[in-house]
């Protein structure tokens, strides 16, 4: 099955306003999308709408193939282990032991397994929510201000992440205020602004 | 997947677990059971008498104490969002949580019923229907807990609130339960087990539907 995003005519209301309306994209494998805007925009609620954790307020999602988030909530215990944390979500996605060394490697986390996760810093959690995306293994990535926290080597090595998911077919929607260099289209919020 | 859920649940809730103070009910419980012969005068027959009732008032307020991290850390770290992503429902979540919140206080709890049973001097035919009680009440309570948990998880001040909340929800388990050790019969420990199975029963679905719903919020 191809993994496929799309979104229709999607609008977000947030108590009494109306945040956005009008909101359409469609991505196929290997495409992604840049969400773009000010602070406050409706940035993380369309992420949380195409991740289908909030209804929209109009319009409809369709998704196709399993769906990572990362936001800034990294869902990891703050008093376990980094590798027990990550171990957690290693068994319920199935990911094999090695992979999950691999992919902590690559993100220069190896030698912080025995750390509480509560000692780490902002960036470090960043990049250990990273590992619990990439150890979930699906085609379709919904970042949520990626970039928040990581120093230039972390952003350098999200982006590239976020590349070579993409030539594998992956698909990528990212939100951020911050300038993403990616292969992406861009999705100014501020044009659909209700 | 629900081996490992259950696993995490009991590695956070356990006493000496990652969040901590689990031994915290237990101690209170005991002192409940030490204090009321100090505080009412150490008749036997007294303490004998009302002995059973100290110990499940004892057990009921023991069961409030970890519910304030029960579900809101996890709802704050967005751990229920990251489940929902991966097709566990908010309902196997809770049903999960309950059973491992009713591990890491139950078993504990009708251990330490045995010395607070002694300090009260009570009859080994009263420890009995007591220990059979608390094992049929438990369950109840720890469901009434979870759901509270989950309802009070993303307000304010919610722990305090919760505690409140789970009293009058737990009458019944108290009137059942103590009741039955004034009974000869088994009626009032078949009333308290009836409670507590409705309440694990319907408990994940009330829960589940606060987690859901506070992610609107």
């Amino acid at each position: 099955m191809q993994a496929r995003l799309a979104a229709k005519d999607i609008a977000c209301r947030r108590g009494d306003r109306l945040l956005f309306r009008g909101v359409s994209c469609a991505l196929a494998p290997g495409e992604a999308l840049h969400v773009a805007g000010a602070n406050g925009i409706g940035k993380s609620s369309l992420i949380r709408i195409l991740a289908g954790l909030l209804r929209p307020f109009a319009g409809d999602v369709t998704r196709n193939g399993g769906i990572g988030l990362l936001d800034e909530r990294p869902a990891l215990d703050p008093q376990a282990s980094l590798q027990a944390a990550l171990g957690f979500w290693a068994a319920l996605d199935g990911t094999k032991p090695m992979a999950l060394t691999e992919h902590a490697d690559a993100l220069g986390l190896y030698n912080l397994f025995d750390v509480p996760v509560r000692y780490l810093s902002t960036g470090q959690t960043k990049r250990a929510a990273l590992a619990r995306l990439l150890g979930q293994g699906v085609p379709i990535w919904l970042l949520d201000e990626p970039l928040n926290g990581l120093d230039t080597r972390g952003v350098a090595l999200v982006e590239e992440l976020v590349a070579h998911h993409l030539t594998n077919g992956g698909i990528a929607v990212i939100a951020s205020h911050q300038r993403f260099t990616a292969p992406a289209a861009t999705l100014t919020l501020a044009e659909f602004a209700a | 997947m629900i081996g490992a859920l259950l696993r995490r649940d009991l590695a956070v809730l356990l006493p000496g677990g990652r969040r901590g103070g689990s031994l915290l009910p237990l101690l209170f419980f005991l002192a409940v059971a030490m204090l009321y012969p100090f505080a009412v005068g150490p008749e036997p027959e007294l303490l004998a008498r009302t002995g059973g009732g100290v110990i499940w008032v004892a057990a009921l307020l023991a069961a409030i104490l970890p519910l304030e991290r029960l579900v809101s850390a996890d709802l704050e770290a967005g751990v229920f969002d990251q489940l929902h992503l991966r097709g566990v429902s908010e309902e196997l979540a809770m049903a999960s949580r309950l059973l491992a919140h009713w591990l890491a206080f139950a078993p504990l709890l009708l251990l330490a019923a045995l010395p607070a049973a002694t300090l009260l001097n009570l009859p080994s035919e009263t420890l009995r229907t007591l220990l059979l009680g608390l094992l049929a009440g438990t369950p109840g309570l720890a469901a009434i807990g979870v759901a509270i948990a989950a309802l009070t998880a993303s307000l304010r001040g919610g722990a305090a609130l919760s505690g409140l909340m789970v009293i009058p929800l737990a009458v019944p388990i108290l009137i059942f339960g103590a009741g039955s050790l004034a009974r000869p019969d088994g009626s009032g420990l078949a009333l308290t087990a009836a409670i507590s199975l409705g309440l694990c029963a319907v408990a994940p679905f009330a829960a589940g539907a606060a987690i859901r719903a506070a992610r609107e919020g």
